[in-house]
């Protein structure tokens, strides 16, 4: 704006632009760079990481102090549901573990080799984020110590949660091993433990699917839907995982993204789309089928589209979850960093409330509901406590601390072309 | 039937549905005290069950898988939700208030002519194909070989919560007391193993309502209940396929 434009008789609408052009260049210009100055000078990195350490010590006590208290008194969670936001965020975390590893292993196991310069990353995340999963799980279960011990005495083989529990320590390892042997530069015996890491990986979460697929008291849950939903939704997971933390890597350590990484990150992107398009094709017919299902099934689903959980489902899960995102890597082809990373960012907030509608819905509807009974008429109501958002909390910082450490530690994860 | 001379028979505007629950339940109590058992709560059976489908035969074969096969049989309409059962359960087996083994549900018919409310009394239904059984990771509930009765042992639990889950009848909740889920086991531990052939909640039924046996002895009272095809008898959620051994009937 210059002086002879104030003088002018006041336009509203020239005003309005303006308006709106001087903030979009000056405070989202500023925000981002600000952002940007953040994650890549050094002093800030350390701020960033005190903060992170302050929350995973603060949830961490949090934790603590729910297991002094007893968690029947420090979670939200009830006779009816006894599942709540740890169970969904450790979801989340496995989750998203499980699509990295998947990710990874299109490059590092089956040779894809526009999927080879994300790998090394992938891995790592793979590794934080199952850790971080473990972490919150810890809170959550009522004996951890004994699940140690009784896991490998008295193994319950028919039990989904075992399988899980059992592959995914396995998967654990085989993970950690691959990501030793890419830092020794040992790609054969990395390739070997990705494939092994990828196959108890996808057993693992499969199981984990149907640890709430096989419970046949369960509606909403019962069915072989939830081990094949979870896999595809494990693969979009990885996809905007992986976008996300790439992005904001290179912007830890301020360097410039080679032509490799670009590709690379275009290829994701287009994998993305397919993925969410798919995991949009479940969700469809979910619902459909869903709807001439019995009762409570009609109900859950009423809660989700109309009910209590309508805004978590079309404005977190639908729209910011899957629709802006799938609209954001379509435009920009995967070309645009900025896009697709915002995109990402969106598709992983909007995931975790998936995982959170997924679990605590199927348990809203009470399993004497077809009684009519006066005690169970309509949607349970379950309200995340303090206690649980804060071990929430702490895994998110756990994930994002180790992730910048990651970066300072590996030097950006960088790996030649092989 | 008889009619009895009740003192509310003047109260012209009184009826069940006005009265809160718990007022209901402390003047059953009292009221309970003076007459001694109900008449077989046949007083409160105003529904009839003639037109009702009957059941599949749900638990009716010819050899049981257990000996004895525990069972029980709830005839529904002679509950009359004075919760002794429930304090008789609280009190033999160490129910903390939070929790609860077994519990009676009220369930409403305003359009029913006449009687407009039923109590269900509920509890772990000691399944065949126990969900629970299948999905706890340590094997920490087990369906006892012997008696049928789906089990705890307390030590292995791990709080998982999986089996609060997989029950179909809400039978399950964690005991922080006991750092273990609890649910009911039948008065095992507290009555059958020392020599009673009782659980505490059907000794306690001052209606008759809850009558516990052996379902694999002919001469039980249980067996002859669930090997009859005069009265309709079901089991809740049959769907789910757990195979329960809780039946219910009414008249």
């Amino acid at each position: 704006m210059n002086g002879s434009n104030e003088m002018k008789p006041v336009n509203t609408s020239d005003l309005m632009k303006d308006l709106s052009q001087s903030f979009k260049s000056s405070f989202l210009t500023h925000w981002y760079s600000t952002l940007v100055g953040y994650l890549s000078g050094t002093k800030s990195f350390y701020i960033l990481l005190a903060v992170g350490a302050l929350i995973v010590y603060g949830g961490a006590m949090a934790g603590l102090d729910a297991m002094r208290i007893g968690y029947r008194h420090a979670y939200g969670v009830t006779r009816e549901i006894s599942w709540g936001i740890l169970i969904s965020t450790y979801v989340f975390f496995v989750v998203t573990s499980t699509g990295l590893c998947i990710v990874s292993s299109i490059g590092h196991v089956f040779g894809v080799k526009d999927f080879m310069p994300i790998a090394k990353r992938a891995v790592f995340l793979s590794i934080v984020t199952i850790v971080a999963g473990f972490t919150v799980i810890l809170f959550e279960i009522e004996n951890p110590f004994r699940m140690a011990l009784y896991n490998v005495i008295s193994p319950g083989l028919t039990s989904n949660i075992w399988w899980m529990g059992t592959l995914y320590g396995a998967y654990m390892i085989f993970m950690i091993i691959e990501f030793i042997f890419l830092q020794l530069e040992n790609h054969k015996f990395a390739t070997y433990a990705g494939l092994a890491g990828l196959l108890s990986g996808i057993a693992a979460h499969s199981n984990l699917g149907a640890i709430f697929g096989m419970l046949h008291g369960r509606e909403y849950w019962y069915g072989p839907y939830l081990p094949v939903y979870f896999i595809a939704s494990a693969l979009m997971s990885g996809c905007a995982t992986i976008i996300f933390f790439t992005w904001l890597g290179y912007k830890i350590t301020s360097e410039k993204m080679d032509r490799p990484m670009v590709r690379s990150l275009e290829a994701i992107s287009k994998l993305c789309i397919l993925m969410i398009s798919i995991v949009l094709f479940l969700i469809i017919w979910k619902i459909i089928t869903g709807l001439v299902g019995g009762p409570g099934k009609v109900e859950a689903l009423k809660a989700m589209l109309i009910g209590p959980y309508a805004f978590n489902f079309w404005v977190l899960e639908i729209m910011i979850g899957l629709l802006i995102p799938f609209a954001l890597f379509f435009t920009s082809k995967g070309k645009n960093l900025n896009t697709i990373f915002i995109a990402s960012a969106m598709m992983m907030f909007g995931i975790f409330f998936m995982r959170y509608d997924l679990v605590v819905l199927g348990q809203a509807v009470p399993v004497f509901y077809e009684l009519g009974v006066n005690e169970y008429k309509g949607i349970l109501p379950y309200m995340p406590s303090f206690h649980e958002i804060a071990i929430v909390l702490l895994g998110m910082a756990l994930t994002g601390t180790s992730f910048i450490l990651g970066e300072k530690v590996f030097r950006g994860h960088k790996s030649e072309i092989h | 039937m008889k009619k009895l001379k009740l003192p509310t028979d003047d109260m012209k505007q009184e009826r069940l549905d006005s009265v809160s629950t718990m007022e209901r339940r402390e003047f059953l109590k009292i009221g309970l005290v003076i007459t001694g058992v109900f008449a077989g709560g046949t007083i409160l059976s105003a529904m009839s069950n003639m037109n009702k489908v009957f059941a599949a035969h749900e638990g009716k074969v010819e050899k049981y898988p257990h000996k004895p096969h525990y069972s029980m049989v709830i005839h529904q309409d002679r509950c009359i939700d004075c919760e002794r059962c429930v304090e008789a359960c609280a009190k033999t087996n160490d129910v903390p208030a939070y929790g609860y083994r077994t519990r009676i549900l009220e369930k409403d018919s305003p359009d029913a002519i006449g009687l407009k409310k039923e109590f269900i009394p509920v509890l772990c239904n000691q399944c065949n194909n126990p969900p629970c059984v299948r999905a706890c990771p340590t094997r920490a509930t087990y369906k006892d070989k012997k008696t049928g009765i789906v089990m705890m042992d307390y030590e292995k639990c791990i709080g998982c919560k999986t089996c609060v889950e997989a029950c179909p009848y809400n039978a399950r909740y964690f005991n922080e007391e006991k750092r273990s889920v609890d649910k009911c086991s039948f008065c095992y531990e507290t009555r059958l193993s020392k020599g009673e052939t009782q659980t505490a909640c059907a000794a306690a039924c001052p209606a008759g309502a809850r009558i516990f046996g052996d379902l694999s002895d002919p001469k039980s009272e249980v067996f002859k209940l669930v090997h009859q095809v005069e009265k309709a008898v079901w089991v809740l959620r049959p769907e789910v396929g757990a195979e329960p051994n809780v039946f219910y009937m009414k008249g």
